[in-house]
């Protein structure tokens, strides 16, 4: 097993794990998201718990930041050895007669994702962790000497969601997140080896996943931009 | 059919190389494309000029030779097809069709639109083979009972001719269709079984030194390949692969 990572199929089994991992959180962080249309009370409460409990915070955390600073790594060292296997490029290539554009372009739509990450980090991660860790409150009060003020969390949701310039990065950072999983999720079940008799079902549910999750996040950040 | 060609001339491994263009007259649609390459060869030799080589043998699409990347595509736009089987009837008259060489850093320009595929054989030393007992002794292999399903996968897999059309197709220049389909044709069989750990972990190691990249599955492998070889061998690489390497 020694070496397994550094062998081109132990990198691409690496790069899907990593992939499924990162769908798995992407599907519980829009069940917590859509809470914040659909029940706002229990979106606080559930963030709260998420933003406190230690298991989560000190354990899941790490591990989720971890994931996707490998994907990202690993996705440029792969980009960079597969340019490389290739030092002169065709005078004519059509590309598009045998794949489809997002195969084609993981790189670039990677890249837009890890630009939204920049400022989804910068929008309620660091904000987060600046009330929590620097300034000390756990409480998650809107008024932490008022315990009737209740939960922050949906307020600050809504409050970010009020610059249209804002919302219009997260809705094509959104389509971008879409382009990508539309290859991404079928690739990885390929790399892990589960191409079987139930990869046409699979093909099916990953088109659900890749524009449904997508799609989900953009009707949120919509739906707080024209009811705030 | 009068047509406008561009093609890649390459002196020597060493040469730059570059476009150069050759206008070609009368050519009927029912040529095949080599037979087209031929005649403006015969024209280069009455001008006094180099011909342009190019990789042929059966011109019947069995032998994988003709390596030609016709208008962005291997072996041309038709599917399921070598170079040698694509017609000049797929044109139209006046077309401007350019003409390149495999285009892979494991693949080697050698002179004009011959690469140097010598790495696929490489891989196949390193396990593409059962090592079976012919003193005279060979047990028949319709001896042992195969499920018909394995067995047409085997040989739907053992159909790869190794042309290189999917390094050729591939935006990573990976050979992994090429390595799945090799390794499938013997996992899928009894035969294949005894030497089935060392045979990928050693084919899967000399196809990473060889320099191919990564697979990303775009699929245009699969799409490109005249003898259409699916992506399900690469899984199947990929999951004899790290079976064999947890195995050790």
């Amino acid at each position: 097993m020694s070496g397994i990572l550094n062998s081109s199929i132990g990198r691409k089994f690496a790069m899907a794990l990593s992939a499924l991992f990162l769908m798995v959180f992407l599907l519980q962080h829009f069940s917590i998201n859509i809470l914040s249309v659909l029940a706002p009370d229990t979106f606080n409460d559930v963030s709260h718990f998420m933003g406190t409990f230690w298991v989560i915070q000190y354990l899941l955390q790490p591990v989720l930041i971890l994931g996707v600073i490998f994907h990202f790594v690993m996705g440029f060292v792969l980009e960079i050895k597969n340019n490389k296997a290739r030092t002169i490029s065709y005078a004519k290539n059509n590309g598009a007669a045998n794949s489809s554009w997002m195969s084609r372009n993981m790189i670039w739509s990677g890249l837009a994702i890890l630009g939204f990450m920049l400022l989804h980090f910068y929008d309620f991660w660091v904000p987060e962790i600046n009330i929590k860790f620097i300034e000390g409150d756990m409480s998650g009060l809107i008024d932490p000497n008022n315990a009737d003020s209740g939960y922050r969390y949906l307020e600050h949701l809504q409050h970010k969601f009020v610059d249209g310039w804002r919302v219009a990065l997260y809705v094509i950072s959104f389509v971008f997140l879409a382009l990508h999983l539309l290859h991404g999720f079928n690739s990885a079940f390929q790399s892990i080896g589960a191409n079987n008799k139930y990869t046409k079902g699979l093909v099916g549910f990953s088109k659900v996943y890749a524009i449904g999750i997508p799609l989900g996040f953009i009707f949120i950040a919509l739906y707080h931009f024209f009811n705030h | 059919m009068d047509l406008k060609l561009k093609i890649w001339r390459q002196k020597n491994a060493n040469d730059k190389g570059k476009m150069v263009d050759y206008p070609i007259s009368n050519v009927s649609p029912d040529m095949s494309f080599l037979e087209m390459l031929d005649v403006l060869n015969n024209e280069l030799i009455e001008k006094g000029e180099s011909p342009v080589s190019f990789d042929h043998d059966c011109r019947e699409g069995i032998c994988g030779s003709c390596s030609l990347y016709i208008n962005g595509e291997a072996h041309g736009p038709d599917r399921l097809i070598t170079s040698c089987q694509l017609h000049m009837r797929t044109f139209k008259d006046g077309e401007t069709i350019v003409i390149e060489p495999w285009r892979a850093k494991a693949f080697p320009v050698i002179k004009d639109l011959v690469v140097d595929r010598s790495a696929f054989d490489r891989i196949q030393h390193a396990g593409g083979f059962i090592s079976v007992n012919t003193s005279g002794n060979t047990i028949d292999a319709n001896t042992i009972p195969i499920e018909k399903a394995d067995a047409d996968d085997a040989f739907m897999a053992a159909t790869c001719i190794g042309c290189g059309a999917c390094v050729a197709s591939c935006k990573n220049s990976s050979a992994m269709l090429f390595v799945g389909a090799k390794v499938s044709q013997f996992a899928l069989l009894p035969q294949g079984q005894v030497e089935a750990t060392d045979r990928v972990l050693n084919m899967v190691k000399q196809m990473d030194e060889e320099g191919f990249g990564n697979c990303t599955n775009t699929g245009a492998c699969e799409v490109e390949c005249p003898k259409g070889i699916s992506l399900e061998n690469i899984a199947r690489m990929n999951r004899e692969y790290l079976s064999a390497s947890f195995k050790g």
